[in-house]
């Protein structure tokens, strides 16, 4: 049964990418447990401005799992302590009466702090930019039949394209790699023949693209795939080192 | 050059010498497996090595896979805590599924380092090192004992056995050992996952191959130091030693 609970919120104010930041304590009352995580950051919103003090900010969109907009470090693990959920995915019922939950933003060289929980991710969009994508000639639409795909590698395909960009993966990082992500994106592609064409350049510029803005070196720690919200495999990072490894061979 | 400026070619560079090492400690394993038994058949290993041209061919080869593997251990390092920024979380929590060994890589391998060049100050330097230098008799470290740079046995059953530093000796042994082993867990399916040959399946199957490599590898290496501790070199090690 879902009770009404007081909370403890230790929430990381920082006004500008420049300015220092610091935790600020908030105390709510009576926050029913079937609320979600984002729903309670609203009601502390809500009461901060009936006090005339500035919002809590933090990125959000469809609060469905599926947009990648939310993020915030959430009591030492990105999107919290649920397991193969977003944050807006998390539900109170995970907290207790009395509880003190701290909520940090991705602290990560590649992810500045905008504001307060909210981080500038634009560098993952840049990676997809360099080669995250297959290029086709436009014209009538092609049957779907008409391009048999083993099962297997089309799960395994799905899979990768689970991943929504939403960064949880360079911010658990200890070394600030962005492979998860990358692997993921090279992988849903790799994997199909319709992207099969490109996946040599596609390795090559978006394993550049990585390394040009400052991303980490992976050591397979698998911190990523631990946290990540949507259950991405770190034998996709072997497969993107396999296409990159032979790429490079092959030049 | 995509091997020395990309992050996955430097991995790789990681990767293969560390593999290379791997095949080195087999190596040197066997020679103690030998000396377990016999003092004169690890003797004979020793005089086979010795200061000839392959054997110091190959410490040269060797030695750059140390160097390399340990200034690419620096290089990803220092970039990674750059990529990682300074700000830390106020609150970590190490999520299930992570080594322990994974995350502390460099400290494992910096402890691993500096047993080396202790271990390399008790034997090498006195073995190969001293024959280079045209030294046909050296002195332990008892300031005493006077041995030939080929006579291993005396080196082991010194360091090991006779010496009053024995126990010593071997437990700092021991725990190089303890510390290569975490090192191995995660650094041999850490380098298979680099080169690419790993997925799903074969994920956790390395990750076991990795657990009975490191075990073997420094298993062996502890068992054989107790018994220099205990016994001494192999059955005929008296003999060997008596006739240094």
């Amino acid at each position: 049964m879902d009770k009404d609970i007081n909370i403890t919120l230790k929430v990381w104010r920082q006004k500008g990418p420049k300015e220092k930041g610091q935790f600020e304590t908030y105390q709510l009352k009576n926050i029913n447990q079937g609320t979600s995580f984002l729903e309670m950051l609203d009601i502390l919103n809500e009461q901060l401005i009936n006090e005339g003090k500035d919002p809590v900010v933090f990125d959000h969109d469809c609060r469905e799992g599926i947009c990648g907009m939310c993020s915030l470090y959430v009591n030492g693990h990105p999107h919290g302590p649920a397991t193969g959920a977003t944050t807006c995915q998390l539900y109170m019922r995970r907290f207790n009466d009395g509880e003190t939950i701290t909520i940090e933003p991705w602290r990560s060289a590649g992810f500045p702090v905008i504001r307060d929980l909210m981080v500038d991710r634009y560098a993952y969009d840049k990676i997809i930019q360099a080669g995250g994508f297959v290029s086709v000639n436009t014209g009538g639409v092609p049957d779907a039949n008409a391009i048999a795909i083993p099962k297997a590698d089309a799960e395994m395909a799905m899979d990768a394209a689970a991943c929504i960009g939403c960064g949880a993966c360079a911010a658990a990082c200890k070394n600030g790699s962005a492979m998860l992500f990358v692997s993921a994106k090279v992988s849903q592609l790799a994997l199909l023949p319709q992207g099969k064409i490109e996946a040599a350049r596609r390795a090559k510029a978006m394993v550049a693209k990585m390394d040009e803005l400052g991303f980490g070196n992976c050591t397979n720690t698998r911190a990523c795939e631990m946290e990540c919200p949507k259950n991405i495999s770190v034998s996709n990072i072997a497969r993107l080192n396999r296409e990159f490894i032979c790429a490079k061979l092959k030049d | 050059m995509w091997l020395l400026n990309s992050s996955i070619g430097k991995k790789l560079i990681m990767s293969i010498s560390g593999l290379f090492l791997v095949l080195f400690l087999l190596f040197h394993l066997s020679m103690n497996v030998a000396a377990a038994f016999s003092g004169e058949a690890y003797n004979i290993i020793c005089s086979l090595l010795g200061a000839n041209w392959y054997a110091v061919a190959a410490t040269l080869v060797l030695a750059a896979g140390v160097v390399i593997h340990f200034v690419y251990a620096l290089i990803l390092t220092l970039q990674n805590r750059k990529a990682r920024g300074n700000d830390r979380y106020a609150i970590n929590a190490r999520p299930k599924g992570v080594e322990w060994a994974s995350q502390n890589m460099l400290v494992l391998g910096i402890i691993i380092a500096l047993f080396i060049v202790l271990h390399l100050s008790q034997f090498w330097y006195k073995m190969m090192f001293a024959e280079l230098m045209g030294n046909h008799m050296v002195t332990l470290c008892d300031g005493v004992t006077s041995v030939s740079p080929q006579n291993g046995a005396a080196f082991i059953n010194y360091y090991f056995h006779t010496s009053s530093l024995a126990a010593l000796w071997t437990v700092l042994y021991i725990v190089w050992y303890v510390a290569l082993w975490f090192h191995l867990t995660h650094g041999f399916w850490s380098a298979i996952q680099t080169i690419g040959w790993n997925n799903t399946i074969w994920m956790n199957r390395w990750i076991c191959i990795s657990k009975i490599v490191a075990t073997v590898i420094c298993g062996l290496f502890a068992i054989i130091t107790i018994i220099f501790f205990l016994n001494g070199v192999g059955g005929d090690c008296v003999a060997a030693c008596a006739g240094h």
